[in-house]
Protein backbone atom coordinates (compact mmCIF):
# COMPACT_ATOMS: atom_id res chain seq x y z
CA UNK A 1 0.00 0.00 0.00
CA UNK A 2 3.04 2.46 1.19
CA UNK A 3 4.82 1.35 -2.14
CA UNK A 4 2.06 2.13 -4.34
CA UNK A 5 1.29 5.36 -2.87
CA UNK A 6 5.17 6.29 -3.35
CA UNK A 7 5.42 5.33 -6.72
CA UNK A 8 2.04 7.51 -7.12
CA UNK A 9 3.12 10.53 -5.89
CA UNK A 10 6.91 9.59 -8.09
CA UNK A 11 4.63 9.65 -10.99
CA UNK A 12 3.01 12.70 -10.23
CA UNK A 13 6.11 14.51 -9.38
CA UNK A 14 7.84 13.18 -12.82
CA UNK A 15 4.61 14.65 -14.45
CA UNK A 16 4.76 18.55 -13.38
CA UNK A 17 8.48 18.00 -13.20
CA UNK A 18 8.22 17.79 -17.11
CA UNK A 19 6.46 21.07 -17.05
CA UNK A 20 8.75 22.39 -15.17
CA UNK A 21 11.60 21.56 -17.44
CA UNK A 22 9.86 22.99 -20.72
CA UNK A 23 10.26 26.96 -18.57
CA UNK A 24 13.54 25.76 -16.91
CA UNK A 25 15.11 24.60 -20.25
CA UNK A 26 14.32 28.21 -22.01
CA UNK A 27 15.14 30.34 -19.25
CA UNK A 28 18.58 28.37 -18.73
CA UNK A 29 18.96 28.74 -22.25
CA UNK A 30 18.49 32.29 -22.40
CA UNK A 31 20.41 33.07 -19.55
CA UNK A 32 23.33 31.17 -21.07
CA UNK A 33 23.23 33.66 -23.74
CA UNK A 34 22.50 36.84 -22.54
CA UNK A 35 24.03 36.34 -19.06
CA UNK A 36 20.35 37.78 -17.28
CA UNK A 37 17.63 35.77 -15.49
CA UNK A 38 14.55 36.97 -17.85
CA UNK A 39 11.47 37.36 -15.37
CA UNK A 40 9.26 38.17 -18.46
CA UNK A 41 9.23 34.25 -19.05
CA UNK A 42 6.23 33.45 -17.31
CA UNK A 43 4.35 36.29 -19.92
CA UNK A 44 5.59 34.06 -22.37
CA UNK A 45 4.02 30.83 -20.89
CA UNK A 46 0.69 33.10 -20.52
CA UNK A 47 0.41 34.18 -23.80
CA UNK A 48 0.52 29.97 -24.54
CA UNK A 49 -1.98 29.55 -22.02
CA UNK A 50 -4.60 31.47 -23.21
CA UNK A 51 -3.87 31.71 -26.51
CA UNK A 52 -4.25 28.08 -27.00
CA UNK A 53 -7.54 28.66 -24.40
CA UNK A 54 -8.82 31.18 -27.19
CA UNK A 55 -7.66 29.32 -30.08
CA UNK A 56 -9.40 25.74 -28.64
CA UNK A 57 -12.37 27.40 -27.12
CA UNK A 58 -13.32 29.76 -30.10
CA UNK A 59 -12.02 28.31 -33.70
CA UNK A 60 -13.01 25.11 -34.48
CA UNK A 61 -9.21 23.36 -34.69
CA UNK A 62 -8.52 20.35 -33.86
CA UNK A 63 -6.23 19.72 -30.66
CA UNK A 64 -3.16 19.21 -31.79
CA UNK A 65 -2.85 21.95 -34.70
CA UNK A 66 -4.31 24.48 -31.96
CA UNK A 67 -1.84 23.76 -29.71
CA UNK A 68 0.94 24.08 -32.75
CA UNK A 69 -0.26 27.53 -33.26
CA UNK A 70 -0.37 28.58 -29.69
CA UNK A 71 2.79 27.90 -28.60
CA UNK A 72 3.59 29.76 -32.49
CA UNK A 73 2.32 32.52 -30.78
CA UNK A 74 4.26 32.37 -27.59
CA UNK A 75 7.22 32.57 -29.44
CA UNK A 76 6.30 35.28 -31.62
CA UNK A 77 5.20 37.18 -28.27
CA UNK A 78 9.20 35.91 -26.95
CA UNK A 79 10.96 37.24 -30.35
CA UNK A 80 9.12 40.45 -30.01
CA UNK A 81 10.06 41.14 -26.40
CA UNK A 82 13.38 40.83 -27.48
CA UNK A 83 12.93 42.80 -30.19
CA UNK A 84 11.81 46.18 -28.64
CA UNK A 85 12.90 45.89 -25.25
CA UNK A 86 16.27 44.02 -24.75
CA UNK A 87 17.53 44.88 -28.27
CA UNK A 88 18.11 48.31 -27.44
CA UNK A 89 19.85 47.58 -24.22
CA UNK A 90 21.94 44.79 -25.88
CA UNK A 91 23.21 47.47 -28.10
CA UNK A 92 23.94 50.05 -25.10
CA UNK A 93 25.89 47.37 -23.66
CA UNK A 94 24.27 48.22 -19.94
CA UNK A 95 24.84 46.37 -17.46
CA UNK A 96 22.66 43.15 -15.99
CA UNK A 97 20.61 45.64 -13.76
CA UNK A 98 19.05 46.92 -16.65
CA UNK A 99 17.78 43.66 -18.68
CA UNK A 100 16.47 42.39 -14.97
CA UNK A 101 14.65 45.93 -14.61
CA UNK A 102 13.46 45.59 -18.41
CA UNK A 103 12.27 41.77 -17.46
CA UNK A 104 10.41 42.12 -14.60
CA UNK A 105 8.51 45.18 -16.31
CA UNK A 106 7.47 43.12 -18.69
CA UNK A 107 6.30 40.53 -16.77
CA UNK A 108 4.12 42.92 -14.73
CA UNK A 109 3.08 44.95 -17.55
CA UNK A 110 1.62 41.32 -19.53
CA UNK A 111 0.00 40.22 -15.77
CA UNK A 112 -2.14 43.40 -15.63
CA UNK A 113 -2.73 43.84 -19.11
CA UNK A 114 -4.55 40.55 -19.01
CA UNK A 115 -6.36 41.64 -15.82
CA UNK A 116 -7.55 45.12 -17.52
CA UNK A 117 -8.30 43.52 -20.61
CA UNK A 118 -9.79 39.87 -20.47
CA UNK A 119 -10.43 39.76 -17.02
CA UNK A 120 -8.46 37.98 -13.71
CA UNK A 121 -11.24 35.32 -14.18
CA UNK A 122 -9.97 31.51 -13.71
CA UNK A 123 -11.10 30.06 -17.39
CA UNK A 124 -11.31 25.91 -17.50
CA UNK A 125 -9.75 24.42 -20.63
CA UNK A 126 -12.59 22.50 -22.67
CA UNK A 127 -11.85 18.88 -22.17
CA UNK A 128 -9.92 17.98 -25.02
CA UNK A 129 -8.54 14.97 -23.69
CA UNK A 130 -11.10 13.31 -21.29
CA UNK A 131 -9.52 12.74 -17.62
CA UNK A 132 -9.67 9.25 -17.93
CA UNK A 133 -6.68 7.12 -15.90
CA UNK A 134 -4.52 4.89 -17.44
CA UNK A 135 -4.36 2.20 -14.76
CA UNK A 136 -0.73 0.81 -14.78
CA UNK A 137 -1.25 -1.61 -11.70
CA UNK A 138 0.15 0.59 -9.05
CA UNK A 139 -0.12 3.86 -10.24
CA UNK A 140 -2.56 5.46 -12.36
CA UNK A 141 -2.28 8.50 -14.35
CA UNK A 142 -4.80 10.80 -16.21
CA UNK A 143 -4.46 10.53 -20.28
CA UNK A 144 -3.17 14.43 -20.36
CA UNK A 145 -0.35 13.36 -17.91
CA UNK A 146 1.16 11.09 -20.26
CA UNK A 147 0.59 12.89 -23.53
CA UNK A 148 1.86 16.40 -21.83
CA UNK A 149 4.97 14.15 -19.99
CA UNK A 150 5.81 12.99 -23.43
CA UNK A 151 5.17 15.79 -25.37
CA UNK A 152 7.65 17.79 -23.39
CA UNK A 153 10.18 15.27 -23.85
CA UNK A 154 9.55 14.86 -27.31
CA UNK A 155 10.28 18.76 -27.80
CA UNK A 156 13.67 18.31 -25.36
CA UNK A 157 15.10 15.59 -27.58
CA UNK A 158 14.32 17.55 -30.42
CA UNK A 159 15.91 20.72 -28.73
CA UNK A 160 19.07 18.47 -28.05
CA UNK A 161 19.07 17.64 -31.67
CA UNK A 162 19.13 20.91 -33.01
CA UNK A 163 21.83 22.51 -30.68
CA UNK A 164 24.22 19.71 -30.60
CA UNK A 165 23.51 18.91 -34.56
CA UNK A 166 23.04 22.18 -36.43
CA UNK A 167 25.05 24.89 -37.71
CA UNK A 168 22.93 27.48 -35.62
CA UNK A 169 22.86 25.50 -32.84
CA UNK A 170 26.68 25.21 -33.27
CA UNK A 171 26.83 29.09 -32.95
CA UNK A 172 24.19 28.77 -29.94
CA UNK A 173 26.92 26.74 -28.15
CA UNK A 174 30.08 29.15 -29.30
CA UNK A 175 27.54 32.36 -27.65
CA UNK A 176 27.20 30.56 -24.55
CA UNK A 177 30.97 30.59 -23.80
CA UNK A 178 31.20 34.17 -25.39
CA UNK A 179 28.55 36.31 -27.68
CA UNK A 180 30.74 38.87 -28.38
CA UNK A 181 33.60 36.22 -29.73
CA UNK A 182 31.10 35.05 -31.49
CA UNK A 183 29.69 37.61 -33.24
CA UNK A 184 33.26 38.57 -34.26
CA UNK A 185 33.43 35.06 -35.55
CA UNK A 186 30.73 35.87 -38.04
CA UNK A 187 27.89 34.36 -36.22
CA UNK A 188 24.77 36.65 -36.67
CA UNK A 189 24.27 37.78 -33.13
CA UNK A 190 20.78 39.19 -33.51
CA UNK A 191 19.02 36.60 -35.51
CA UNK A 192 20.74 34.05 -32.59
CA UNK A 193 19.68 35.59 -30.15
CA UNK A 194 16.06 36.25 -31.84
CA UNK A 195 16.10 32.35 -32.41
CA UNK A 196 16.80 31.81 -28.79
CA UNK A 197 13.88 33.70 -28.01
CA UNK A 198 11.49 31.82 -30.32
CA UNK A 199 13.04 28.54 -29.04
CA UNK A 200 12.38 29.78 -25.36
CA UNK A 201 9.22 31.19 -26.09
CA UNK A 202 8.02 28.29 -27.96
CA UNK A 203 8.79 25.54 -24.99
CA UNK A 204 7.03 28.25 -22.13
CA UNK A 205 4.23 28.40 -24.92
CA UNK A 206 3.77 24.36 -24.17
CA UNK A 207 3.96 24.13 -20.75
CA UNK A 208 1.32 27.34 -20.10
CA UNK A 209 -0.75 25.27 -22.39
CA UNK A 210 -0.09 22.07 -20.12
CA UNK A 211 -0.87 23.77 -17.32
CA UNK A 212 -3.93 25.38 -18.62
CA UNK A 213 -5.68 21.95 -19.45
CA UNK A 214 -3.69 20.75 -15.92
CA UNK A 215 -5.38 23.19 -13.82
CA UNK A 216 -7.52 26.69 -15.53
CA UNK A 217 -5.26 29.47 -16.92
CA UNK A 218 -5.27 32.91 -15.12
CA UNK A 219 -3.08 35.85 -15.12
CA UNK A 220 -1.04 35.08 -12.41
CA UNK A 221 -0.34 31.47 -13.59
CA UNK A 222 3.65 33.32 -14.64
CA UNK A 223 4.23 33.17 -10.80
CA UNK A 224 4.85 29.37 -11.68
CA UNK A 225 7.88 30.41 -13.29
CA UNK A 226 10.22 31.18 -9.82
CA UNK A 227 9.51 27.43 -9.24
CA UNK A 228 11.16 27.10 -12.34
CA UNK A 229 13.83 29.34 -11.86
CA UNK A 230 14.10 27.58 -8.93
CA UNK A 231 14.74 24.51 -10.69
CA UNK A 232 17.64 26.23 -13.28
CA UNK A 233 19.31 27.22 -10.69
CA UNK A 234 18.87 23.45 -8.62
CA UNK A 235 20.16 21.99 -11.45
CA UNK A 236 23.27 24.38 -12.18
CA UNK A 237 22.10 27.82 -14.16
CA UNK A 238 22.64 28.36 -17.61
CA UNK A 239 23.48 24.47 -18.23
CA UNK A 240 20.22 22.47 -20.23
CA UNK A 241 20.61 19.05 -18.63
CA UNK A 242 21.12 20.61 -15.30
CA UNK A 243 17.52 22.53 -15.84
CA UNK A 244 16.12 19.56 -16.71
CA UNK A 245 17.63 17.36 -13.54
CA UNK A 246 16.42 20.36 -11.11
CA UNK A 247 13.01 20.49 -12.60
CA UNK A 248 12.49 16.81 -12.42
CA UNK A 249 14.07 16.32 -8.65
CA UNK A 250 12.05 19.46 -7.86
CA UNK A 251 9.01 18.10 -9.45
CA UNK A 252 9.35 14.99 -7.59
CA UNK A 253 10.40 16.75 -4.10
CA UNK A 254 7.15 18.64 -4.35
CA UNK A 255 4.56 15.87 -4.94
CA UNK A 256 5.94 14.08 -1.36
CA UNK A 257 6.37 16.73 0.60
CA UNK A 258 2.67 17.66 -0.55
CA UNK A 259 1.51 14.26 -0.04
CA UNK A 260 3.10 12.91 3.40
CA UNK A 261 4.10 16.30 4.97
CA UNK A 262 1.52 19.34 4.05
CA UNK A 263 0.61 21.44 0.72
CA UNK A 264 1.10 24.55 2.46
CA UNK A 265 4.64 23.90 2.97
CA UNK A 266 5.38 22.95 -0.66
CA UNK A 267 6.01 26.39 -1.37
CA UNK A 268 8.04 27.21 1.34
CA UNK A 269 10.29 24.19 0.77
CA UNK A 270 10.95 25.64 -2.39
CA UNK A 271 11.98 28.87 -1.37
CA UNK A 272 14.18 27.17 1.21
CA UNK A 273 16.00 25.04 -1.65
CA UNK A 274 16.67 27.67 -3.14
CA UNK A 275 18.18 29.54 -0.21
CA UNK A 276 20.27 26.09 0.85
CA UNK A 277 21.21 25.37 -2.75
CA UNK A 278 22.69 29.34 -3.18
CA UNK A 279 24.79 28.49 0.42
CA UNK A 280 26.10 25.19 -0.29
CA UNK A 281 26.84 24.96 -4.20
CA UNK A 282 25.71 28.27 -6.14
CA UNK A 283 26.61 26.42 -9.19
CA UNK A 284 24.02 23.59 -8.63
CA UNK A 285 24.65 20.04 -9.58
CA UNK A 286 25.86 20.25 -12.87
CA UNK A 287 26.98 24.02 -13.42
CA UNK A 288 29.69 25.50 -12.02
CA UNK A 289 29.70 28.97 -10.65
CA UNK A 290 31.76 31.28 -12.37
CA UNK A 291 32.95 34.87 -11.19
CA UNK A 292 32.51 37.74 -13.44
CA UNK A 293 35.90 38.12 -15.51
CA UNK A 294 37.88 40.94 -16.54
CA UNK B 1 -9.44 67.15 3.97
CA UNK B 2 -9.00 64.00 5.85
CA UNK B 3 -9.26 62.54 2.49
CA UNK B 4 -5.51 64.61 1.19
CA UNK B 5 -4.54 63.81 4.62
CA UNK B 6 -4.57 60.46 4.13
CA UNK B 7 -2.55 60.51 0.36
CA UNK B 8 0.40 62.66 1.90
CA UNK B 9 0.65 59.33 4.93
CA UNK B 10 0.82 57.35 2.33
CA UNK B 11 3.04 59.03 0.36
CA UNK B 12 4.90 59.57 2.99
CA UNK B 13 5.19 55.37 4.09
CA UNK B 14 6.06 54.94 0.13
CA UNK B 15 8.51 57.60 0.55
CA UNK B 16 10.17 55.36 3.42
CA UNK B 17 9.97 52.07 1.09
CA UNK B 18 11.36 54.16 -2.07
CA UNK B 19 14.38 55.47 -0.07
CA UNK B 20 15.41 52.08 0.67
CA UNK B 21 14.91 50.99 -2.46
CA UNK B 22 17.04 53.88 -3.95
CA UNK B 23 20.05 52.85 -1.83
CA UNK B 24 19.77 49.23 -3.02
CA UNK B 25 18.87 49.58 -6.39
CA UNK B 26 20.46 52.80 -7.44
CA UNK B 27 23.29 53.50 -5.15
CA UNK B 28 24.84 49.59 -5.26
CA UNK B 29 23.13 47.80 -8.45
CA UNK B 30 20.92 45.46 -6.74
CA UNK B 31 17.75 44.63 -7.70
CA UNK B 32 15.21 43.77 -5.89
CA UNK B 33 11.44 42.67 -6.20
CA UNK B 34 10.74 41.42 -2.69
CA UNK B 35 10.67 44.80 -0.70
CA UNK B 36 6.97 45.05 0.30
CA UNK B 37 8.27 42.10 2.12
CA UNK B 38 10.35 43.83 4.23
CA UNK B 39 7.22 46.26 4.80
CA UNK B 40 5.45 43.94 5.73
CA UNK B 41 7.52 42.08 7.96
CA UNK B 42 7.67 45.78 9.48
CA UNK B 43 4.25 46.30 9.74
CA UNK B 44 3.25 43.27 11.49
CA UNK B 45 6.28 43.54 14.22
CA UNK B 46 5.53 46.90 14.99
CA UNK B 47 1.48 45.88 14.75
CA UNK B 48 2.13 42.92 17.37
CA UNK B 49 4.62 44.82 19.67
CA UNK B 50 2.40 47.97 20.44
CA UNK B 51 -1.38 46.15 19.79
CA UNK B 52 -0.77 43.14 21.19
CA UNK B 53 2.31 43.72 23.65
CA UNK B 54 0.97 47.31 24.53
CA UNK B 55 4.63 48.98 23.78
CA UNK B 56 5.17 52.97 23.06
CA UNK B 57 4.74 53.53 19.26
CA UNK B 58 8.83 54.47 18.91
CA UNK B 59 9.52 51.19 20.06
CA UNK B 60 7.61 49.29 17.51
CA UNK B 61 9.48 51.63 14.77
CA UNK B 62 12.70 50.58 15.80
CA UNK B 63 11.41 47.06 16.03
CA UNK B 64 10.01 46.90 12.36
CA UNK B 65 13.29 48.57 11.38
CA UNK B 66 15.29 45.95 13.29
CA UNK B 67 13.70 42.78 12.45
CA UNK B 68 13.13 43.83 9.13
CA UNK B 69 16.81 43.80 8.49
CA UNK B 70 17.74 41.35 10.62
CA UNK B 71 15.21 39.30 7.82
CA UNK B 72 17.29 40.38 5.33
CA UNK B 73 20.42 38.85 6.11
CA UNK B 74 18.10 35.69 5.28
CA UNK B 75 18.52 36.09 1.78
CA UNK B 76 21.39 38.84 1.85
CA UNK B 77 24.00 36.07 3.48
CA UNK B 78 23.75 33.50 0.61
CA UNK B 79 23.43 36.20 -2.33
CA UNK B 80 25.78 39.25 -1.70
CA UNK B 81 28.94 36.89 -2.73
CA UNK B 82 27.29 35.83 -6.47
CA UNK B 83 26.38 37.60 -9.04
CA UNK B 84 23.11 39.93 -9.29
CA UNK B 85 20.44 37.31 -10.95
CA UNK B 86 20.60 35.12 -7.86
CA UNK B 87 20.02 38.04 -5.22
CA UNK B 88 17.08 39.32 -7.71
CA UNK B 89 15.84 35.52 -7.42
CA UNK B 90 15.99 34.57 -3.83
CA UNK B 91 14.73 38.26 -3.38
CA UNK B 92 11.62 37.23 -6.01
CA UNK B 93 11.33 33.91 -3.75
CA UNK B 94 12.01 36.05 -0.20
CA UNK B 95 8.92 37.67 -0.72
CA UNK B 96 6.58 34.97 -1.68
CA UNK B 97 7.59 32.88 1.50
CA UNK B 98 6.72 35.98 3.61
CA UNK B 99 3.25 36.35 2.35
CA UNK B 100 2.50 32.51 3.03
CA UNK B 101 4.07 32.57 6.17
CA UNK B 102 1.91 35.44 7.22
CA UNK B 103 -1.07 33.64 5.35
CA UNK B 104 -0.41 30.73 7.77
CA UNK B 105 1.05 32.71 11.09
CA UNK B 106 -2.66 31.46 12.80
CA UNK B 107 -3.57 34.01 15.60
CA UNK B 108 -0.58 35.85 15.42
CA UNK B 109 -1.24 37.37 12.71
CA UNK B 110 -4.19 36.95 11.85
CA UNK B 111 -3.97 34.95 8.84
CA UNK B 112 -5.19 35.78 5.26
CA UNK B 113 -8.38 37.52 7.06
CA UNK B 114 -5.88 40.36 8.23
CA UNK B 115 -4.31 41.80 11.87
CA UNK B 116 -6.84 43.84 13.32
CA UNK B 117 -6.77 45.95 15.90
CA UNK B 118 -3.42 47.85 15.89
CA UNK B 119 -3.86 51.35 17.77
CA UNK B 120 -3.45 54.67 15.50
CA UNK B 121 -0.37 56.38 15.91
CA UNK B 122 0.81 57.61 12.55
CA UNK B 123 -0.49 61.04 12.01
CA UNK B 124 0.41 63.64 9.37
CA UNK B 125 3.38 65.46 11.85
CA UNK B 126 4.88 61.92 12.78
CA UNK B 127 4.86 60.66 9.23
CA UNK B 128 6.43 63.63 7.94
CA UNK B 129 8.84 64.30 10.90
CA UNK B 130 9.90 60.49 10.30
CA UNK B 131 10.37 61.17 6.45
CA UNK B 132 12.18 63.64 6.85
CA UNK B 133 14.87 62.62 9.25
CA UNK B 134 15.04 58.90 7.27
CA UNK B 135 16.12 62.13 4.08
CA UNK B 136 18.71 63.35 5.85
CA UNK B 137 19.91 60.23 7.20
CA UNK B 138 20.03 58.87 4.29
CA UNK B 139 22.11 61.52 2.81
CA UNK B 140 24.62 61.69 5.14
CA UNK B 141 24.92 57.99 4.48
CA UNK B 142 25.34 58.09 0.92
CA UNK B 143 27.65 60.61 1.18
CA UNK B 144 29.93 58.59 4.02
CA UNK B 145 32.15 56.14 3.08
CA UNK B 146 30.00 53.35 2.94
CA UNK B 147 27.43 55.50 0.39
CA UNK B 148 30.58 55.65 -2.17
CA UNK B 149 31.90 52.21 -1.66
CA UNK B 150 28.30 51.64 -2.84
CA UNK B 151 28.68 53.30 -5.68
CA UNK B 152 31.82 52.21 -6.52
CA UNK B 153 30.67 48.31 -6.28
CA UNK B 154 27.92 49.32 -8.54
CA UNK B 155 30.09 51.11 -11.09
CA UNK B 156 32.45 48.32 -11.02
CA UNK B 157 32.52 45.58 -8.16
CA UNK B 158 35.88 44.25 -9.65
CA UNK B 159 37.76 47.24 -9.54
CA UNK B 160 35.72 48.29 -6.10
CA UNK B 161 37.28 44.75 -4.86
CA UNK B 162 40.79 45.92 -6.06
CA UNK B 163 40.68 49.25 -4.45
CA UNK B 164 40.20 47.23 -0.83
CA UNK B 165 36.44 47.83 -0.85
CA UNK B 166 34.75 44.69 1.15
CA UNK B 167 32.00 43.99 -1.61
CA UNK B 168 30.16 41.15 0.12
CA UNK B 169 30.05 43.06 3.43
CA UNK B 170 29.22 46.14 1.94
CA UNK B 171 25.88 44.90 -0.22
CA UNK B 172 25.16 43.30 3.20
CA UNK B 173 24.74 46.32 4.49
CA UNK B 174 23.64 48.53 2.13
CA UNK B 175 20.55 45.79 1.69
CA UNK B 176 20.16 45.67 5.48
CA UNK B 177 19.60 49.60 5.64
CA UNK B 178 17.42 49.55 2.70
CA UNK B 179 15.46 46.71 4.53
CA UNK B 180 15.53 49.06 7.74
CA UNK B 181 13.81 51.76 5.90
CA UNK B 182 10.77 49.24 4.01
CA UNK B 183 10.45 48.05 7.56
CA UNK B 184 9.93 51.63 9.23
CA UNK B 185 7.53 52.82 6.29
CA UNK B 186 5.56 49.48 7.10
CA UNK B 187 5.43 50.07 10.74
CA UNK B 188 3.75 53.87 10.02
CA UNK B 189 1.55 52.15 7.19
CA UNK B 190 0.35 49.74 10.11
CA UNK B 191 -0.72 52.37 12.67
CA UNK B 192 -2.22 54.51 10.15
CA UNK B 193 -4.51 51.95 8.54
CA UNK B 194 -5.02 50.01 11.93
CA UNK B 195 -5.29 47.08 9.62
CA UNK B 196 -2.87 44.89 7.49
CA UNK B 197 -3.48 42.33 5.50
CA UNK B 198 -0.56 39.92 3.75
CA UNK B 199 -2.06 40.49 0.26
CA UNK B 200 -1.65 44.53 1.15
CA UNK B 201 2.45 43.22 0.76
CA UNK B 202 2.28 41.46 -2.68
CA UNK B 203 4.59 41.67 -5.60
CA UNK B 204 2.53 44.69 -7.06
CA UNK B 205 3.87 47.00 -3.73
CA UNK B 206 7.26 46.00 -4.97
CA UNK B 207 6.84 46.58 -8.15
CA UNK B 208 5.67 50.32 -7.00
CA UNK B 209 9.01 50.45 -5.06
CA UNK B 210 11.01 49.65 -7.99
CA UNK B 211 9.18 51.80 -10.58
CA UNK B 212 9.52 54.61 -8.83
CA UNK B 213 13.32 54.68 -7.76
CA UNK B 214 13.80 53.39 -12.05
CA UNK B 215 11.50 55.97 -13.11
CA UNK B 216 13.25 59.40 -10.55
CA UNK B 217 16.56 57.88 -11.51
CA UNK B 218 19.06 55.26 -10.51
CA UNK B 219 21.64 56.90 -8.68
CA UNK B 220 19.47 60.29 -7.87
CA UNK B 221 18.25 60.24 -3.53
CA UNK B 222 16.10 63.47 -4.87
CA UNK B 223 14.81 62.37 -8.23
CA UNK B 224 13.24 59.43 -6.08
CA UNK B 225 11.76 61.48 -3.80
CA UNK B 226 10.02 63.57 -6.37
CA UNK B 227 9.31 60.36 -8.71
CA UNK B 228 7.36 58.69 -5.30
CA UNK B 229 5.18 61.99 -5.02
CA UNK B 230 3.95 62.07 -7.91
CA UNK B 231 3.38 58.19 -8.77
CA UNK B 232 1.90 58.01 -5.34
CA UNK B 233 -0.75 61.25 -6.14
CA UNK B 234 -1.40 60.27 -9.94
CA UNK B 235 -2.83 56.99 -9.61
CA UNK B 236 -5.43 58.99 -6.82
CA UNK B 237 -6.54 61.33 -9.14
CA UNK B 238 -7.16 58.30 -11.72
CA UNK B 239 -9.07 56.31 -9.88
CA UNK B 240 -11.12 54.74 -12.25
CA UNK B 241 -8.69 53.48 -14.19
CA UNK B 242 -7.47 51.59 -11.44
CA UNK B 243 -7.28 48.39 -13.17
CA UNK B 244 -4.41 49.91 -15.31
CA UNK B 245 -2.68 51.31 -12.37
CA UNK B 246 -0.13 48.13 -12.22
CA UNK B 247 -0.12 47.87 -16.69
CA UNK B 248 1.16 51.70 -16.44
CA UNK B 249 3.63 51.02 -13.78
CA UNK B 250 5.07 47.95 -15.86
CA UNK B 251 5.05 49.80 -18.85
CA UNK B 252 7.04 52.90 -16.87
CA UNK B 253 9.86 50.25 -15.70
CA UNK B 254 10.55 49.11 -19.44
CA UNK B 255 9.84 52.34 -21.35
CA UNK B 256 11.99 53.98 -18.94
CA UNK B 257 15.13 51.63 -18.93
CA UNK B 258 14.78 51.44 -22.96
CA UNK B 259 14.53 55.06 -23.60
CA UNK B 260 15.77 56.73 -20.72
CA UNK B 261 17.80 54.62 -18.49
CA UNK B 262 19.32 57.36 -16.15
CA UNK B 263 15.42 58.21 -15.50
CA UNK B 264 14.30 61.69 -14.21
CA UNK B 265 17.28 62.83 -13.12
CA UNK B 266 20.25 60.59 -13.40
CA UNK B 267 22.44 60.76 -11.03
CA UNK B 268 21.61 64.61 -10.63
CA UNK B 269 20.52 65.89 -7.16
CA UNK B 270 18.93 68.74 -5.71
CA UNK B 271 20.43 70.00 -3.29
CA UNK B 272 20.10 73.45 -1.10
CA UNK B 273 23.55 74.64 -2.28
CA UNK B 274 22.31 73.96 -6.05
CA UNK B 275 18.71 75.59 -5.96
CA UNK B 276 20.24 79.01 -4.08
CA UNK B 277 22.55 79.11 -6.53
CA UNK B 278 20.20 77.94 -9.39
CA UNK B 279 17.45 81.16 -8.24
CA UNK B 280 20.44 83.11 -7.14
CA UNK B 281 22.43 82.52 -11.04
CA UNK B 282 20.26 85.59 -12.86
CA UNK B 283 21.55 87.77 -10.33
CA UNK B 284 25.19 86.86 -9.90
CA UNK B 285 25.18 86.83 -14.07
CA UNK B 286 25.00 90.36 -13.35
CA UNK B 287 27.62 90.81 -11.05
CA UNK B 288 30.30 88.84 -13.02
CA UNK B 289 29.60 91.02 -15.79
CA UNK B 290 30.24 94.17 -14.17
CA UNK B 291 33.75 92.66 -13.62
CA UNK B 292 34.11 91.76 -9.89
CA UNK B 293 33.53 88.20 -8.12
CA UNK B 294 34.06 86.30 -11.39
CA UNK B 295 35.97 83.56 -9.45
CA UNK B 296 33.34 83.17 -6.38
CA UNK B 297 31.17 80.11 -7.37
Amino acid sequence: MILSRVLQQLVNGLSIGSIYALIAVGYSLIYSILRFSNFAHGSFLVVGAYAGFFIVTAMSIPFIPAVLLAILTAGLAAVTTERVAYRPIRERNSPTLYFIIASMGIAIFCEHTIVATIGPKFRTYPRVLAATGVDLGLVSMSKMDVMAAFMAFLFLIVLQYFITRTKQGCAIQAASYDLQAAGLMGVNVNRLVGTVFLIAGILAGLSGVFLGMKYTVYPQLGYLTIKAFVAAIFGGLGSLPGAIAGSLLLGVMEAFIAAFLSSQLRDLFVFSLLIAVLLVKPGGLMGKYVEEKV
Amino acid sequence: MAYIQGVMIIICVNLMGVLGVSLLTGFTGMFSFGHAAYMALGAYTSAILVGRLGMPFVVGLLAAAAFAALASVIIGYPTVRLVGDYFAIAALGFGEATRLILDNGGSLTGGARGFVGVPKHTTLPIAILIVILGAILMRNIINSRFGRSFVAIREDKLAAEAMGINTARSRMLSLAISAAYAGVGGSMFAHYLTFLQPVMFDINKSTELAATVVFGGLGSMTGSIIACIILTSIPEIFRPFYLWRMVFYGLALVTTIVLRPQGLLGSFEITLEGTRRFLTAPFRRRVSAGGGARWQS
